[in-house]
């Protein structure tokens, strides 16, 4: 099972011809993935690391049967090619790509919206790590050996903050169904409540972990649909209890700028909520290894 | 980015909206000259800085005489103005904007910003201007009228009218209230602005409504097709540490603390100040390295956090995904020989080839602690910094005796 992708999904690398996206493809090929091609604009009809490019996604969906896509294109067209692949009928996009102007994505979230729900596009990013179904496919640019495979589901903002989850799970022999990195920025595709729907919905997964962080009311929204509709545990780490209002810590999107956004205030919404916090970001592995071992 | 009050106030205008009268100064006696340009016999001396809530801060005089003008230009000029929105270091004025005194009946509140819930523009306004919007909200929060805006549709005029009437304006002056709400949203969506608040919007004596006090606020990812934006940049208003790790493409925020932290990773970085905090300690910085972490960017990483004098402990936490623990132990172990450093220094290393990055610090024969969890980097870490000061008072106390 798992959510998003497994062994069969037919991957493309948009940017593919690319340094970052070539380094980035080959590195999923040798995980097990099932990347059938590429596009990048002008070079269609290339071979690239043994594989078709494409110059349009469309292209790629009806001569590979491409239905996911994961994006290296730089910011300032990044959003151009969200959109193309949302066009072309791909299920499931990844946006690794940093730096994607906030009224760009405004405008990629309103394009999305024209499509009925069952036709649109699924979006993870901009301005993350991707996704993994551990032991089946990697779409995404986090470190697979880390990973090992198993029944938590992880939803992260942060890149390397999963990567200390998922290595603290593995050092205490618990494996991860699917982690996704939904991206630090202040407008993404999808929510930490988005991901947390699809996890209940998968029955490998048992417990749910959401790493989250100070700025924007998502974490909080994730807990209240948590005590309405999930069945299974759901963990919370908050990151960011020093930093201070008004700093964006790194993150475009990690800023306290309103009442309820502070890593405090999310903990104690979340806490009222029934969600089991972890208290240390040091303690994530043993507060998911305790939830299992009550289950 | 944020710019000045009156960089905004040279956008808004291009958009057909009505300010007062007014200049920009370096000096006092350009100052003079400003208000001498100025018709009317009472002159307003703004400081300009960025931040809100000047006025509480002593950062806006209201003048009668040229003499005034002046006097008040002198003592703002150069001088540090500190506000609830600056923190305790405060933000140096270097220029004043002297602006005619207008005849006030009403202030109003008019903001636009990028709202994250609904991934749409968000127009807020209220009749209940001058104070601040956070403080209404919670006073009063009746009185706050939100609009959301279809970006792909943009503003349409009856919801441009309808906070018109929200405001409390009257029929007479509803055309050109539509031309100011339209021109404001044109000037946030065509300078990829997040923010732009207005406030006071005030309606004069003769009817008239003006935009007395703009802030405007740029998204940082999109100033790379904003250049008219980028330039407006004053790098007097940022933290100067802070600029100078821009100007490394590091990001940093300094903090009050004594422990420097070098990580990779904005998460990981929030998450490593956290149990700093939880040990014990307090964080100097926030300091996110990136995704590739070269010796050079991790030298400058150290230069950067040791400038701070108060530091005396410092932590490195790298989690290696794409990147190579071997690598960024090099990277570590060359930066410390070249900088000398003088404060303990904590190693924590994780993820690809951790074992052969260990090896390095260890064979490396510098005084380097290394840690293998998180939790033991932030315990050894802040035990190092209390071990400082403890030595340092020991020290203090034999000089005194």
């Amino acid at each position: 099972m798992a959510i998003l992708i497994n062994e069969s999904t037919r991957i493309i690398v948009q940017g593919f011809t690319g340094k970052t996206g070539t380094f980035h493809a080959q590195d999923m090929i040798n995980y097990g993935s099932r990347v059938v091609g590429g596009v990048t604009p002008g070079k269609g009809g290339q071979q690239h690391l043994g594989l078709p490019v494409f110059n349009t996604v469309k292209e790629a969906v009806q001569q590979v049967g491409a239905e996911a896509s994961i994006i290296f294109v730089p910011p300032a067209f990044a959003a151009d090619s969200i959109m193309e692949a949302a066009d072309a009928g791909i299920k499931y996009c990844v946006a690794i790509t940093d730096g994607i102007p906030t009224q760009d994505m405004m405008t990629v979230k309103n394009f999305l919206r024209r499509f009925p729900l069952k036709k649109r596009m699924v979006l993870t990013g901009p301005n993350c790590a991707g996704t993994i179904s551990p032991g089946r496919a990697m779409l995404g640019i986090m470190p697979g050996h880390i990973y090992i495979q198993g029944h938590v589901g992880i939803i992260g903002r942060s890149g390397t903050l999963g990567y200390e989850a998922a290595d603290q799970m593995r050092t205490l022999g618990i494996g991860i169904s699917t982690s996704v990195g939904i991206g630090g920025d202040p407008i993404i595709g999808s929510s930490h409540r988005d991901i947390l729907e699809r996890f209940e919905e998968d029955i490998e997964t048992k417990v749910v972990v959401m790493i989250g962080e100070i700025g924007g009311p998502q974490e909080v929204e994730a807990g209240v649909f948590a005590k309405e509709h999930l069945s299974k545990p759901l963990i919370a780490y908050i990151a960011g209890l020093t930093a201070p209002e008004g700093r964006r810590m790194g993150h475009a999107g990690a800023i306290i700028s309103s009442a309820g956004e502070s890593a405090a205030e999310k903990v104690a919404a979340l806490e009222e909520l029934g969600v089991t916090i972890c208290p240390t970001p040091a303690a994530m592995g043993e507060t998911v290894a305790k939830v299992l071992a009550r289950m | 980015m944020d710019i000045h009050e009156y960089q905004a106030k040279e956008i808004l205008t291009k958009y057909g909206v009505k300010i007062a009268e007014g200049g920009l100064a370096y000096s006092p006696e350009e100052s003079v000259q400003r208000a001498r340009e100025i018709d009317g016999n009472i002159w307003v001396v703004k400081a300009q800085i960025h931040s809100g809530a000047r006025g509480k801060a002593g950062g806006i005089k209201v003048c009668n005489t040229h003499s005034e003008v002046k006097a008040a230009a002198e003592e703002l000029l150069g001088k540090n103005l500190v506000t609830h929105q600056t923190g305790p270091a405060g933000k140096v004025c270097s220029r004043v904007y002297i602006e005619a005194g207008i005849d006030i009946v009403r202030e109003l509140y008019l903001c636009f910003l990028i709202d994250r819930s609904s991934e749409c523009i968000v127009m807020i306004g209220s009749a209940q201007g001058g104070m601040e919007i956070e403080e209404l909200a919670e006073t009063n929060p009746d009185a706050i009228k939100k609009i959301y805006v279809e970006p792909a549709v943009g503003l349409q005029d009856f919801q441009a009218r309808e906070m018109a009437f929200a405001l409390g304006l009257e029929a007479t002056q509803l055309s050109h209230a539509i031309k100011t709400i339209k021109g404001c949203y044109r000037a946030l969506r065509d300078h990829d602005a997040n923010m732009l608040e207005i406030n006071p919007l005030i309606i004069t004596g003769s009817g008239e409504l003006i935009i007395l006090d703009s802030k405007m606020s740029f998204d940082d990812n999109a100033l790379f097709r904003r250049h008219e934006i980028a330039e407006l940049r004053d790098k007097t208003q940022g933290d100067p540490r802070e600029v100078a790790a821009g100007d490394h493409g590091l990001s940093y925020v300094g903090l009050t603390g004594d422990i420097g932290c070098v990580i990779n990773g904005a998460g990981l970085a929030m998450a490593t100040m956290d149990m700093i905090k939880l040990a014990g300690g307090e964080p100097a910085n926030f300091l996110d390295v990136g995704g590739g972490a070269s010796a050079e960017r991790t030298e400058k990483a150290f230069r950067l956090v040791l400038a701070d004098e108060g530091v005396k402990a410092m932590l490195v936490n790298i989690f290696a995904g794409i990147n190579r623990c071997d690598w960024i132990a090099e990277g570590v172990v060359h930066a410390v020989k070249n900088i000398g450093m003088k404060v303990p220094l904590v190693v924590r290393l994780s993820g690809t080839n951790v074992e052969e990055g260990r090896r390095i610090i260890a064979e490396s024969g510098l005084p380097i602690i290394t840690a293998g969890t998180l939790a033991e980097a932030a315990d050894k870490v802040v035990h190092a910094r209390n071990e400082v000061i403890a030595e340092e008072r020991r020290r203090e106390s034999i000089w005194q005796s």
